[in-house]
């Protein structure tokens, strides 16, 4: 059995454990809250953009736009969004996972894909696993501006404008709420499936006209898509930050609980012996 | 004089949305001044200031890229930034500004000339809606 200085220690040492992990989870709790009000504060705008191109893509004669139209895939992208530190449960290993997955499924060598890593732990996953990573942003702050990501976004598309990739696939954490969020994987290029649904669309005049309307909106369009997409993955990641801490922190309530126990046992052991050893010799005086 | 809704809305947010009398904009090909009952309309902006005449003031936003989109009763400015006039931070505008012109000098490469420019652009701009506030 462990002597009581030892038991000791070990309280102590899982009582400032506790502290740093209930740190963690209110930090993070403010964090989240942060950018949950930001993806909020994106909706209205990706909303309008989406309503927009879907009534000019869907609008009578659409016009032959590369970014509208498939073609055979010679390399897919994957942009995937992981964050720069861990401690936040199943939040990167899960995306990983997935990516992962499908990457092995679908391809048989390294010419047939890259990757976009946002965030250090996916880079660093990918960079050990020798995979071609094509670009790459870390330290990302945990409220991005659109102009922090703008470059990322426009050498994105840029790249499926160039042809140098043909297809691009988002893989991010959905925030559902702040218990719950799930691997979302979204095929944003080509833009060949532009919801519609519960729109109004509208028919307008265009200003030049249509294909050189297209060729602004689109790229801006799918920007805006992959800044969402970061959005919701900062607002998950903080969740699910926040969700681990909080049971690391309930974790280390119980183990205090149980080592308090024992303690206390050990305490009360160490007494009655000395009572016996007592006792005893005072019996043998006798 | 008939009035219309206008909302000016960013990646980052919604910046205005108010009723005005006439909107006057810079679109790529020229200005462009909307009032109350205007054709269903879509252009896609480039740098410069928008002015949105009210009953008794004029409003002016220093707006970068994107588009608007014109309803006969409505006006939706999707940009990609949008800053009031006090938003603004004149003195990054002109560091920015100056910096420009100095690449404008010494760069000749071609995409590197284009972002110049565009950041050339977008400080003159900032600028120009703070001096006419």
């Amino acid at each position: 059995m462990a002597s009581l200085r030892d038991i000791q220690t070990r309280i102590n040492s899982t009582k400032k454990t506790k502290q740093i992990t209930n740190a963690m989870q209110m930090v993070s709790a403010s964090k989240m809250n942060k950018a949950e009000q930001n993806a909020k504060s994106f909706v209205p705008y990706s909303e309008k953009i989406q309503e927009v191109v879907a009534s000019i893509a869907n609008g009578g004669d659409v016009p032959k736009h590369p970014m509208l139209q498939a073609r055979e895939v010679k390399r897919t992208a994957y942009f995937v969004i992981t964050s720069d530190r861990g401690l936040a449960g199943a939040y990167n290993s899960s995306i990983l996972r997935t990516v992962y997955r499908d990457i092995q499924a679908r391809h048989q060598s390294k010419d047939e894909y890259i990757v976009i890593a946002v965030g250090r732990v996916g880079r660093d996953f990918f960079a050990k696993r020798d995979m071609p990573i094509a670009r790459e942003i870390t330290g990302l702050a945990d409220q991005p501006n659109f102009a922090d990501i703008k470059d990322l976004t426009s050498e994105t598309v840029q790249m499926y404008i160039d042809e140098e990739i043909d297809e691009l696939n988002i893989y991010y954490n959905h925030y559902v709420s702040a218990i719950s969020q799930e691997v979302s994987t979204t095929k944003l290029l080509p833009l060949t499936n532009i919801s519609t649904e519960g729109k109004q669309l509208s028919s307008y005049e265009y200003e030049p006209n249509q294909e050189e309307i297209l060729e602004v909106l689109l790229p801006q369009y799918a920007e805006s898509v992959l800044y969402g997409a970061l959005l919701d993955g900062k607002a998950s990641e903080h969740a699910a930050r926040m969700t681990a801490m909080q049971s690391a922190t309930d974790n280390a309530n119980d183990l205090i609980d149980d080592l308090s126990l024992s303690y206390n046992r050990a305490r009360q052991a160490a007494i009655t012996q000395e009572i016996t050893e007592i006792v005893g010799g005072a019996a043998a005086q006798e | 004089m008939k009035t219309l809704m206008v909302s000016v809305v960013t990646p980052d947010g919604p910046v205005m949305e108010d009723a005005f009398e006439m909107v006057s904009l810079k679109a790529e090909n020229g200005e462009l001044g909307i009032l109350h009952g205007h054709i269903p309309l879509v252009a896609p902006l480039s740098i410069g200031a928008i002015r949105l005449k009210g009953q008794d003031d004029t409003k002016r936003l220093a707006v970068n890229g994107g588009f608007v989109e014109v309803r006969p009763d409505k006006v939706t400015i999707l940009a990609q930034s949008a800053e009031k006039p006090d938003e603004i931070d004149v003195e990054r505008a002109r560091k920015a500004k100056e910096r420009a012109e100095r690449r404008l000098q010494t760069k000749q490469d071609d995409i590197d000339f284009r972002r110049a420019e565009n950041a050339l652009r977008r400080a003159i701009n900032r600028l120009d809606v703070v001096e006419n506030r």
